[in-house]
């Protein structure tokens, strides 16, 4: 009973952190509908941004990561100027292969610069933070996260229910061409919503670097893994990706823990595939209806 | 005497023959055969045992690419699994040479199958996904083959891979890189050949017909899911076929190679090449077998003089970021690839100086 607490306990951070990484994800869908694979690189990006504020500039941890999310910012502005912007209307597979590009050759420069080793940080939380309850044991780690992330998600409802630039990035989503001809700088919601994703990629890379360590692999397999929490969750759903993170990190713990360590990375693989074939627009995502 | 066929100076096309005639013009089949001539007469006995190497490297990558050209390029659905069914194809071609003892030339067949068959189970859910969904599906197949690949111990001997037997055509054994070129080089002539071919029938038109339109090409009475599938079969059997030549070519395999980089690097190909042109799979895999080797040149004298003195570099992170670059300048600058370089090129040649 106590080892299945456990597994539960680590289930659901550990999916957390999926719906976390996932939700910059689901914002660059939603907007602009492009399925970005480089996005375990900016998760990576964020990460080593940070590393490089704390450990070479030596900046105090609270000024290091608004700095590292103010470039994750400029960032996803850049890249969404200089590639993606010109893509604008271009096949799927361009569009597609492009991130696909992003993501080599992001990955090549941060293996360029700092190697493709193990780094952490040097530890900063205060262990207040982490809960003994019984025999039930969560580090600081997790309870920052868990707080970090609800306080985005919070940050992010307010943000497109009440602000302007909110509510022009959820009528593009709805229909493009419908905000286009109501006046909505569609461009510009492009750029914003590469720039938010960045933003919280970012912010997810630095929580994912503060628990596994940081390491350029890892963290774009995490990338890859967005997909079946996206899929599982839908992929225009912000909520759905938070919930379909958990759901798989608790199948990732539960097959790690019951079945076999080495089945655990695949499982959430072959799960994908079968709600592909079944209900391949997730829990709550919004069917395309095709008409002719 | 037959007479010779030019450009001529409009469409004067009156039947449908000619508009699926391969070569237009009688100059176009000549340097073909000058082409074969060069490469089977000349080339291999010109030319150093490295750079037969690198040839025969090219020679496996085209075929491979060839078959993720018809997938991608003429079919419209993008698969990111090719490097796996590649791996199938080389396991299967090495399980059924070491434990069946099946003659060399029935493997690569035989492998080219069991491939088609396993990368039609993955593309199954064409069925009811189309787009970036069905791209998701074939990156989970991807990771699941690499799984089993691994993982699959009686079978693929995990981590310590197979080695092959030498292979043996009609009692004459192959093992110089030259008898390797020759086997690689006939076999990428028929299989373009075959696929050059199977454009022009009315599966090529069907699989076109899709990409363009699928929902037009439905009404037209196309029954979408059979022909999607059997471009993901047909895609797949030319990835075991290559998969298989490799493996022997490699003496032993284990399943280190086939992931997703790889697919990732077939991609490259058939952009950088051209979507939709047999000739640009091969200039695609030209292009990145030989960027592969420029780099791994560049690495070494930059060892050599001392610029890098890291001892944890080496190769893996500058290809990673060339492939990146030369991926993204393409689409951005010359999304069609180098066939389409190539066709102005050559049509340049011909108006000058007269471009009109």
């Amino acid at each position: 009973m106590n080892f299945f607490l456990q597994l539960l306990i680590n289930g659901i951070s550990i999916g957390f952190l999926y719906g976390l990484s996932a939700m910059g994800f689901v914002m660059i869908f939603k907007s602009s509908s492009v399925l970005n694979f480089a996005h375990g690189e900016l998760l990576a990006l964020g990460a080593f941004f940070f590393l490089a504020m704390v450990t070479w500039v030596k900046l105090p941890i609270a000024a290091a990561f608004i700095v590292t999310l103010a470039c994750c910012f400029i960032l996803g502005f850049i890249i969404e100027r200089f590639f993606l912007r010109p893509l604008i209307g271009e096949p799927l597979i361009y569009v597609i292969m492009l991130t696909v590009g992003l993501a080599s050759m992001f990955k090549g420069l941060m293996l360029l610069v700092w190697g493709g080793n193990l780094q952490t940080y040097p530890a900063f939380l205060p262990e207040v933070l982490g809960i003994q309850w019984d025999v039930i044991n969560i580090p600081p780690v997790y309870t920052a996260a868990l707080i970090i992330g609800i306080m985005f998600l919070i940050l992010f409802g307010l943000f497109f229910k009440y602000s302007s630039q909110g509510i022009f990035m959820r009528s593009v989503a709805d229909n493009q061409r419908a905000a286009l001809s109501l006046g909505v700088h569609v461009q510009k919601v492009f750029a914003l919503s590469w720039a938010i994703a960045a933003l919280v990629a970012g912010m997810s890379g630095i929580v994912l670097g503060i628990i596994n360590g940081i390491n350029v692999h890892d963290l774009s397999a995490i990338g890859l893994k967005v997909f079946p929490v996206v899929i599982l969750g839908g992929l225009d759903s912000i909520g759905g990706a938070i919930i379909g993170g958990i759901i798989i990190g608790l199948l990732e713990t539960f097959t790690g823990g019951y079945i076999s360590p080495s089945l655990s990375d695949v499982v959430p693989y072959i799960v994908l595939v079968f709600i592909l074939m079944v209900k391949p627009y997730g829990l709550f995502g919004l069917a395309e209806i095709e008409r002719v | 005497m037959k007479k010779l066929n030019f450009h001529p100076c409009g469409n004067y096309k009156e039947r449908y023959e000619q508009e699926i005639t391969i070569f237009e013009t009688d100059f176009g089949r000549l340097w073909s055969w000058i082409g074969i001539f060069f490469l089977f007469v000349i080339l291999p006995f010109i030319s150093s045992p490295y750079f037969l190497h690198v040839l025969n490297m090219v020679g496996i990558a085209s075929i491979a690419a060839i078959g993720l050209n018809i997938l991608i390029g003429y079919t419209g659905q993008i698969s990111l699994g090719h490097g796996a069914f590649i791996g199938v194809g080389a396991y299967a071609a090495a399980i059924l040479a070491t434990s069946v003892n099946m003659p060399f030339l029935l493997t690569l067949p035989m492998a080219g199958l069991i491939s088609a068959m396993v990368g039609m189970i993955f593309g199954i859910p064409s069925g009811r996904l189309k787009g970036l969904y069905l791209t998701i599906a074939t990156l989970a197949g991807q990771i699941i083959i690499e799984y089993v690949l691994v993982h699959w111990e009686s079978l693929t001997k995990g981590t310590m891979g197979i080695t092959l037997p030498r292979p043996s055509i009609l009692g004459m054994e192959l093992e110089s890189d030259r008898s390797f070129f020759f086997l690689i080089f006939c076999c990428l002539i028929v299989m373009i050949w075959l696929a050059v071919n199977l454009m022009r029938t009315k599966y090529g038109r069907a699989f076109i017909a899709i990409r363009d339109n699928d929902r037009a090409a439905e009404g037209m009475g196309i029954p979408l899911f059979r022909y999607k599938l059997l471009s993901f079969g047909i895609s797949s059997f030319y990835a075991g076929f290559a998969g298989a030549i490799w493996a022997y070519y490699m003496v032993s395999i284990t399943s280190e190679p086939f992931t997703l980089g790889l697919s990732v690097e077939y991609i490259a190909m058939v952009i950088i090449g051209g979507l939709g042109s047999v000739s640009g799979s091969i200039y695609g895999a030209v292009f990145i077998t030989f960027l592969n080797e420029i780099l791994r040149w560049l690495t070494g004298i930059m060892m050599n003089i001392g610029v890098i003195t890291e001892s944890g570099l080496n190769v893996a992170p500058l290809r990673e970021f060339f492939f990146g670059t030369s991926i993204v300048l393409f689409i951005l600058f010359e999304p069609r690839g180098l066939a389409e370089v190539w066709r102005i090129i050559r049509s340049n040649f011909r108006l000058w100086p007269f471009a009109y």
